[in-house]
């Protein structure tokens, strides 16, 4: 981030003069090694290049205005200043030295943009146009604020660094307990559960609770960061995946036959029979959808705010077993034998894109917290990560010794692999980066192989579950540093869950509106607005907003001879044709130029070229 | 090796005592608040539904008359005053907190055709269908004195409009011609005439306190300059216009109310075409007022029901009814644009809300906030199809459901025939009217 202290450009030369003299000052966190932008040269900063943004500085006056509204107490002093540069000093002499709102990087802003403006519409009335620009400038002061809002953030995410040259994959769990502080130590645990096999588990949607299953029919669920313990019971049958629903309260469990609710005391609430020989579930928090993929080949959706089956589509492609969801917009990813992942609404019979991921079978997905990147993993031994922003191209591969069977992202985007009893986590730069699988970021070797695995939200720790129990690993930068406290609390009463849950269930997304892009409902539908403009010239008969032909005013003393009007009407209907003409010819000019740039460059011309259309 | 873990310390995020507020950090990250827009959605099909739940707009009915509502007053000072004049000659004045009469007064034999207040609010005058103009004050008598008007003009012909200039001591009547008279004298300092007709309705514009609006039985509207003798300019239109009323922020606009079931907005520069057609009633509208915020208007109609139409939208927003109002006579905004009073033909004045789901009283921030994100986001999805279903739908009486029904299917024959006779002559020959063209006659100027 660019903190360079930034004078105005009214600062008067002079007084640049004395501030070199006297020793350059100084935000206290900036170090004093750094060269500032500033500091190199004194002068005004004259490059217009700058990085941020500022808000007196908008592109059109009307938000100018608004800005002027937003803030007060520095705008109207910056106005002063303008004109009278003396007027900078206070009383007492001393010169702010940092004027005007503090900058802010443009990068953070960007990832408050909601609006694409490269996108245009067609053809819009001047009206819609002019709103259109507004709602626009009116976006860019609020992500400016949310921008800003980000300096009050409390907490910082972890890390882990080696020394110089060290690896950090060779940092066993052991060393890192040690130097971190006693509580985080004492998030790094194991349940040593022999008896009853390979766990799978899963964190409520706060990262404070926690449930597991055995495939001996052992169901347990607890608060892992107190290590209360709330239910713990023997379903007497084969668990082959487990959830939680919306809170920590419920349960979903599916068993060998069907898919059984329990409450958090262990009571079985319904055994759902329509969801039977259920081997994967996903629960869609937004929705109230439980997804179940089962051995029969079905994907069901079922509304758990009002219990009723709201889809049952058939994946035609055998057992289910490969199943994820993607957070960002509640599209299920299915993985086949047949090495393609299909991506799935309740809304739509048919997948709504199929990819061909691997050549043999897809044996693990998972999909990270923005849905732009999707890791698989298959029969052939190969890790590969996807680009999940249309293009739906390996962006990297690598080639793993034994494969991997289970695969997780974090909040921020770090990548875990279950490869038998060894673990792999991936990272990449940042949040918005995929993990590049050149190095592991850490290693881990378990008691037993992977059965289970998932990152807890908002905590720095990876819960894997195996055929020895359960293992809560530290992974330092793992989680979201800072949580919403109206979205997801991990702190929350018992009071404010209550009022959460009654929030969230009367703003539950319909089923219908789960779709590739979830901001598709704020745009402008042109196919549909097309369509009933046509069939309004039908109804009508003619076209309401088609322009009326020129028709010249009669003018004055004699100069409205009918060839004169002839003459004029003939000069507008002649600008209008070459208007037209020049645009077709644009088109066709650019058309070619697609062309030319779509053809194989590869290849030489070759003589039969000339057939090819 | 340099590692730091995310630890927090509970007592940043934990309230200390039962006493304190609950702590909620926020962070507005969007990748932890995903399905934005389809949250905003479901907010808002809600927001809608709840303001319909709670569209309750009918607050009082003022009974008393002992004949129709022929025309109502606001008091320019006081919000709680209302001034009403029935068809028995009563004039009666309200006080719309207590919802009681305050005072009776007999003013007129045969109807009272008009009632307007002195801008200062110390007095008000009526016309009757007695030919006179009497002036009242607005406080009772004393105790044993005898209810008696301040002055009476007897005039010669009948009287059937009043309205008083906005700042000075001068009003003006209509009957069969438009009387300015000075509140001192007993002769108009002058009448205007343009034809020979019974002009129904009067009124000064409230920015331009010189211009004057009329609306005649020979359906025209005139305008006319306090300061010349002659009249401005006229509009003819279809059919005959009952009122009109100025809007009271922007200076050149006017809405007419108009017998053939539509209100027309004009501009007073370009009679030629109205601004905007207001078409949703059934029947004559009788009455229209502006709100005091200009945007917004209020018509009575002879359909036993009353409209609020934004001024630039030709369908209604509201449609008010009840099922013992009878035909609307006359309708008024309140001065603090919250409220909307009406008489009617069965003898009383009803108290509406102008905002039909609005919440009366103190509110405390909390409910203010999310009224005003209710309204936001109502306002963002107001035009997806299903939103839109739910705001626009309203409960009619039969008789007016039915009408609108009738009317459409008329209206579509009316229009399958023009585009019938479009396509079936010469291209060119049959011009293309526009509905705002049709229904006017003529300007003269």
């Amino acid at each position: 981030m660019e903190t360079a202290p930034k004078p105005g450009k009214d600062v008067p030369p002079k007084k640049d003069k004395l501030q070199t003299k006297r020793k350059k000052l100084r935000r206290y966190w900036e170090e004093e090694a750094v060269p500032t932008t500033a500091g190199a040269s004194p002068g005004p900063p004259r490059n217009k290049k700058n990085r941020e943004l500022r808000p007196q500085r908008p592109k059109n006056a009307h938000i100018l205005k608004k800005s002027r509204i937003s803030k007060k107490p520095q705008v109207p002093k910056k106005l002063r200043e303008w004109k009278n540069p003396e007027s900078q000093r206070s009383l007492s002499g001393a010169q702010d030295p940092f004027p005007g709102p503090a900058p802010v990087p443009v990068e953070v802003v960007q990832k408050f943009c909601r609006i694409d403006k490269s996108r245009k519409l067609p053809h819009s009335k001047a009206k819609t146009r002019s709103r259109l620009e507004v709602a626009e400038a009116e976006e860019e002061e609020t992500s400016i604020k949310a921008a800003r809002s980000e300096l009050l953030l409390a907490e910082e995410p972890g890390f882990l660094e080696g020394e110089d040259g060290e690896d950090t994959a060779k940092i066993c769990q052991a060393d890192i307990v040690e130097a971190v502080d006693i509580a985080s130590a004492a998030k790094h645990f194991d349940l040593n559960l022999r008896q009853f096999g390979p766990y799978r588990l899963n964190y409520s949607r706060t990262g404070r609770h926690l449930a597991f299953g055995g495939r001996r029919g052992h169901v347990a669920a607890l608060d892992w960061v107190t290590k209360k313990l709330m239910c713990e019971i023997n379903v007497m049958e084969a668990v082959q995946d487990i959830r939680f629903l919306h809170s920590e309260a419920l349960l979903a469990v599916a068993q060998n036959r069907w898919l059984h609710i329990y409450d958090n005391q262990g009571i079985e609430l319904h055994c759902i029979r329509r969801c039977d020989r259920v081997t994967r579930l996903e629960f869609l928090p937004f929705h109230f959808l439980l997804a179940t993929a089962s051995e029969t080949g079905f994907l069901t959706y079922l509304d758990v705010s009002v219990g009723k089956i709201v889809a049952a589509l058939n994946a035609r492609a055998g057992r289910l077993s490969v199943m994820s969801q993607n957070p960002y917009n509640a599209v299920i990813h299915l993985g086949h034998s047949n090495g393609t992942v299909s991506l799935w609404s309740p809304a739509m019979k048919e997948p709504l894109a199929k990819i061909l991921c691997h050549r043999g079978g897809v044996r693990a997905v998972a999909v990270d917290s923005t849905g732009t990147y999707m890791a698989t993993s298959g029969l052939d031994h190969q890790l590969k990560i996807f680009d999940l922003r249309g293009t739906y191209q390996p962006l990297s591969t690598r080639t793993l010794p034994h494969g991997a069977g289970h695969l997780a992202f974090s909040q921020r985007g770090l990548l875990v692999a279950g490869m038998g009893d060894v673990v792999n986590i991936w990272a990449g730069q940042g949040k918005a980066s995929p993990p590049s699988l050149e190095q592991p970021y850490l290693t881990h070797r378990l008691s037993g192989p992977v059965h289970g695995l998932q990152f807890c939200p908002f905590e720095d720790v990876l819960g894997v579950g195996h055929t020895g129990g359960i293992t809560s690993m530290l992974v330092p930068g793992a989680g979201e540093p800072n949580f919403d406290g109206l979205e997801s609390n991990p702190y929350r009463s018992r009071k404010q869950r209550q009022e959460w849950e009654v929030k969230a269930l009367l703003e539950k997304v319909p089923a219908e509106l789960i779709c590739l892009d979830p901001r598709a409902l704020a745009e402008v539908d042109v196919i549909s607005l097309e369509q009933g403009k046509k069939e309004q010239i039908e109804r009508l008969g003619y076209d309401p907003q088609a322009k009326a032909p020129f028709q010249p005013k009669p003018k004055q003393k004699g100069r409205s001879s009918t060839a004169s009007l002839v003459k004029r009407k003939r000069k507008v209907m002649d600008e209008e044709h070459r208007d037209k003409v020049r645009q077709s010819l644009q088109q066709q000019h650019h058309k070619e130029a697609k062309e030319a740039k779509a053809k194989p460059t590869g290849a030489r011309p070759s003589a039969l070229d000339r057939f090819v259309r | 090796m340099k590692v730091k873990m995310l630890s927090r310390n509970p007592d940043n995020y934990v309230r200390e005592t039962k006493l304190d507020l609950q702590r909620v950090p926020r962070n507005y990250d969007p990748t932890l608040h995903p399905f934005e827009v389809p949250r905003e959605y479901v907010r808002a099909l809600n927001a809608t539904k709840l303001e319909r739940v709670f569209a309750k707009p009918f607050l009082a009915s003022l009974d008393g008359h002992r004949d129709g509502v022929n025309c109502l007053a606001k008091h320019p000072k006081n919000l709680a005053t209302v001034l009403s004049g029935a068809c028995d000659g009563e004039v009666r004045i309200w006080n719309l907190t207590q919802r009681n009469c305050i005072r009776t007064i007999q003013a007129h034999e045969g109807f009272v055709r008009g009632i307007c207040t002195r801008f200062c609010g110390t007095s008000f005058f009526t016309v009757g269908d007695d030919k006179t103009v009497k002036q009242w004050k607005m406080d009772g008598p004393g105790y044993g004195d005898e209810e008696e008007p301040l002055h009476t003009i007897l005039g010669k012909t009948v009287y059937t409009g009043i309205d008083h200039h906005w700042k000075e001591a001068v009003f003006a009547t209509c009957g069969q011609q438009v009387d300015i008279w000075d509140e001192q004298r007993t002769n108009p300092v002058c009448s205007m005439t343009w034809g020979f007709d019974s002009i129904s309705s009067v009124k000064f514009n409230p920015i331009e306190t010189f211009l004057l609006g009329s609306c005649a039985s020979d359906r025209n509207i005139v305008l006319y300059d306090m300061r010349q003798a002659t009249p401005l300019k006229k509009v003819i239109l279809d059919m005959r216009t009952n009122t009109i009323c100025w809007n009271p922020m922007e200076a050149f606009i006017f809405t007419a109310a108009n017998e053939d079931y539509n209100l027309y907005t004009f501009d007073m520069s370009a009679l030629d075409t109205p601004v905007m057609v207001h078409m949703d009633h059934v029947s004559a509208v009788l009455d229209v007022d502006y709100s005091p915020t200009g945007k917004e208007f209020v018509s009575a109609s002879f359909d036993k029901s009353i409209r609020i139409f934004p001024v630039d939208k030709s369908r209604s927003r509201e449609v008010y009814h009840t099922k013992r109002m009878q035909h609307v006579i006359c309708v008024k905004w309140t001065s603090d644009s919250k409220y909307i009073m009406c008489g009617s033909d069965e003898m009383n004045i009803r108290l509406w809300k102008a905002n039909a789901s609005e919440k009366l009283g103190v509110l405390t921030s909390r409910e203010k906030a999310a009224k005003d994100y209710n309204q936001k986001l109502k306002e963002k999805f107001q035009h997806y199809p299903h939103i839109k279903r739910i705001a626009r739908h309203r409960h009619l009486p039969k008789s007016i459901y039915s009408q609108i029904q009738e009317q459409r299917i008329m209206k579509e024959a009316r229009r399958r025939k023009e585009v019938n006779r479009i396509k079936h002559s010469k291209p060119g020959s049959v011009p293309i009217v526009s509905e705002k063209k049709k229904h006017v006659v003529a300007v003269v100027k």
